[in-house]
């Protein structure tokens, strides 16, 4: 028998798995979303989406070569952080701004804090503020589906107080309305979150607590009279459900047990809805997860779960 | 709570086969938890079979006996399969299967037997807990308080291992007995058998033995640790830093039952067991009572010709066992199974940062977050690691088993724990 056998610390089995299963199983899952807004949007969508993707992985690249670290750029984590910012953008922008917007995400979003795993807000959703704020111009421009005028996002449209009545839920379910590249289309992403779900990738607390809570609290304070908001309306436009399915459930910057994935969720419900009926700008999802995503740590403190044979 | 692949059809059909006595045992003087025993034969004495050859005046022990009769050849270091190598005395056999050696008790002494007389009997014997833990048996026989429920473990959890399946088929009367005579002398009212549903031939001659109430539980991972069978059978929880005893509650292996059978009714000490032999690499898996102290080499070889070389030998199941640096090791009292792995399944894999996924939150039956001791136990914050409950970690395992980045949450939990002992 030979002598140099393996010795090691048990578990000696370990389950399938590793972060690019994860992180390759979501790029796969954002695929219909992607295919959606290419088709409502044209071509130009696309162009905005490698743009991203290209810079994204390439900041990885050359920021972890220079700092002598692990190549990691092949588990699919910038991938999916070029994909949604891309998609949390119009699709009519000039091409350098989905190019500065994911350096800044990978660069200041991700490596500075370490690299995947460390990073303490959602990297694209931190790129896609610093656009917001550097070049509003460009930000708040969306062109209508199937054509190249422009308007306003129907979220805009009720903020200037504009009447919204050829917009049925239909067509806001299957994104036929103004919006950006991966948001427009619910149907898509319900898809993509199925096949999550099913995968064990994706739990429901956060996406269910944000999206009811954005309901109830827009159905109550969402019109002039108490209990007359159109919530259904809310829930199916601006970036709720591309946010609360994919932004706010990145699992670096989200809190570890259900109970605190729930009060994560009723948190960044709660922003969506008060950004939205009270504060300066009609869409408040990308601020309301980063504002969540910095109270992580917090929730995790308090939230920790019933160690067995305590009470 | 997870559930696992099992791997128990290489060898959970396999009747027992008795391995052929060894030319040469090396029982350590440690097989226990608690004091190290002290020899009481000198090199060049003559043994018999279960002649008791080490013991000390101590409270928590259990005696050491001689599995096969022959000459004292040495008493030396050699390798030990839990703590890497410690003192044994060596006995060169004489090949003589003789058993007559043990004095049965009839069946109107047994009924005389009071609980100090079974706990005397159990020590004399050498018996100790065979899931594992390997705490001397005495000393749970007699708790500080009275306990009015037995729960007899019969879960197996562990994957690959089917000793105790195959001991709860082949000796259901015997283990039955075991269990009547533990329960009438502890007094207790009421007594269960835990047994996974993975074992149907077992639950099904379990289900018709009377006084005995038996609970089928799911087959997930860790469902044979003392505190989730106390749960999942009783719905009560041990309090923290609590005993089973404390509420009531002592729970024994099937394996450790039907040694104290032996003990009771042949006069037979604890000088050997089933050990099952098994995977990928094993050509003729095997489940092997084997005197104690006999070399794996011997247990592997019996079951061999190998298909592969094996990269990893691992002594007990794949969640908690100890993986070996040689096959010159001994079966002990806690060695359940001897399994080998080959070179892809041995494999250590390459750690990556944590992506806070929780897997291990999810999975940890005690409620811990192995994530989060993990990091501070690597930043060495022990104030921290005590804080998020590491000293309540059960070591299962359960939690590098889902991580996908394979790190170590449970050397750093382990190491944890030993700060906080300090």
């Amino acid at each position: 028998m030979k002598d140099n056998l393996i010795v090691s610390g048990s578990p000696h089995i370990h389950k399938k798995g590793s972060i690019s299963n994860i992180m390759w199983a979501v790029v796969i899952s954002v695929i219909p979303a992607g295919i959606a807004g290419v088709i409502i949007f044209g071509l130009d969508a696309l162009w905005v989406t490698i743009a991203a993707v290209i810079a994204a992985v390439l900041t990885e690249l050359v920021l972890e070569a220079w700092a002598g670290k692990k190549i990691t750029v092949f588990d699919g984590s910038a991938v999916i952080t070029g994909i949604l910012l891309a998609f949390n953008l119009p699709p009519n922008v000039p091409l350098w701004l989905p190019v500065i917007g994911a350096v800044f995400s990978i660069a200041i979003g991700k490596q500075v804090f370490g690299g995947i795993g460390q990073n303490i807000f959602n990297p694209a959703l931190v790129g896609r503020v610093f656009l917001m704020a550097s070049w509003p111009k460009y930000m708040t421009i969306f062109v209508k589906p199937f054509d190249a005028l422009t308007g306003a996002t129907p979220l805009a449209a009720l903020k200037e107080g504009k009447i919204l009545e050829h917009i049925s839920y239909l067509d806001l379910f299957l994104g036929k309305r103004g919006g950006c590249i991966g948001e427009v289309c619910i149907l898509a992403l319900l898809i993509g979150a199925a096949f999550l779900l099913i995968r064990g990738h994706l739990s429901w607390h956060i996406p269910a607590s944000y999206i009811f809570t954005t309901a109830v609290f827009t159905y109550i304070f969402g019109a002039a009279q108490l209990f007359h908001g159109d919530w259904l309306f809310h829930i199916l436009s601006g970036g709720l459900i591309l946010g609360a399915l994919f932004m706010a459930t990145d699992y670096v910057a989200t809190p570890l047990t259900a109970k605190g994935q729930l009060i994560f969720g009723v948190g960044c419900g709660l922003l969506t809805a008060v950004i939205r009926i009270w504060g300066g700008y009609p869409e408040g999802v990308s601020y309301a997860i980063l504002m969540m995503n910095g109270a992580t740590p917090f929730i995790d403190r308090y939230t920790r779960i019933r160690i067995y044979g305590t009470k | 709570m997870v559930r696992l692949a099992e791997n128990k059809h290489y060898s959970e059909n396999k009747a027992t086969e008795k391995l052929p006595l060894p030319a040469k045992v090396y029982l350590p003087l440690i097989q226990h938890l608690g004091k190290v025993c002290n020899p009481e034969v000198k090199v060049g004495d003559t043994v018999s079979l279960s002649q008791r050859i080490a013991g000390i005046q101590a409270n928590v022990y259990a005696p050491i006996h001689a599995s096969i009769s022959g000459k004292v050849a040495a008493i030396q270091d050699w390798p030990h399969p839990v703590l890497g190598r410690a003192k044994a005395i060596v006995i060169e056999g004489d090949g003589r299967l003789d058993q007559s050696v043990f004095s049965r008790r009839n069946q109107q002494e047994i009924d005389k037997l009071s609980v100090q007389d079974l706990r005397q009997i159990v020590l004399d014997a050498g018996i100790v807990g065979m899931g594992g833990a390997s705490f001397p048996t005495h000393i749970k026989l007699n708790p500080p308080k009275p306990v009015d429920t037995l729960i007899i473990n019969g879960a197996e959890c562990e994957p690959y291992l089917t000793s105790d399946a195959r001991l709860m088929l082949e000796k259901t009367s015997e283990i039955s007995v075991g269990i009547a005579l533990v329960a009438r002398c502890l007094g207790v009212k009421k007594v269960y058998i835990g047994i996974e549903d993975n074992k149907p031939e077992a639950i099904r001659v379990f289900s018709k033995i009377s006084g005995i109430e038996l609970k089928v539980l799911k087959s997930d991972y860790p469902q044979g640790g003392e505190k989730q069978l106390i749960r999942n059978i009783l719905g009560k929880e041990i309090p923290r830093g609590k005993l089973p005893f404390d509420i009531g509650v002592l729970v024994q292996n099937v394996a450790t039952i039907y040694a104290i059978y032996e003990a009771v009714y042949k006069g037979k000490p604890l000088i050997e067991r089933i050990v099952t032999v098994t995977g990928s690499c094993v050509e003729k898996p095997k489940n092997l009572w084997v005197r104690l102290g006999t070399p794996i080499k011997n247990l592997i070889e019996f079951c061999g010709p190998l298909k592969e070389e094996p990269a990893k030998i691992i002594i007990g199941g794949p969640m908690m066992g100890i993986a070996q640096y040689t096959d010159q090791v001994p079966v002990i009292k806690s060695s359940g199974g001897i399994l080998l792995m080959n070179k892809k399944e041995a494999k250590i894999l390459d750690e990556d940062p944590c992506i806070r996924c929780a897997a291990c939150v999810r999975g940890c039956p005690v409620g811990l977050m192995p994530c989060q001791i993990n990091l501070a136990s690597e930043r060495a914050f022990w104030n921290l690691t005590k804080e998020y409950g590491a000293g309540d970690c059960i070591e299962c395992g359960i939690c590098n088993y889902v991580c996908p980045s394979n790190r170590r949450l449970l050397q750093t939990i382990k190491r944890a724990k030993l700060e906080a002992a300090k």
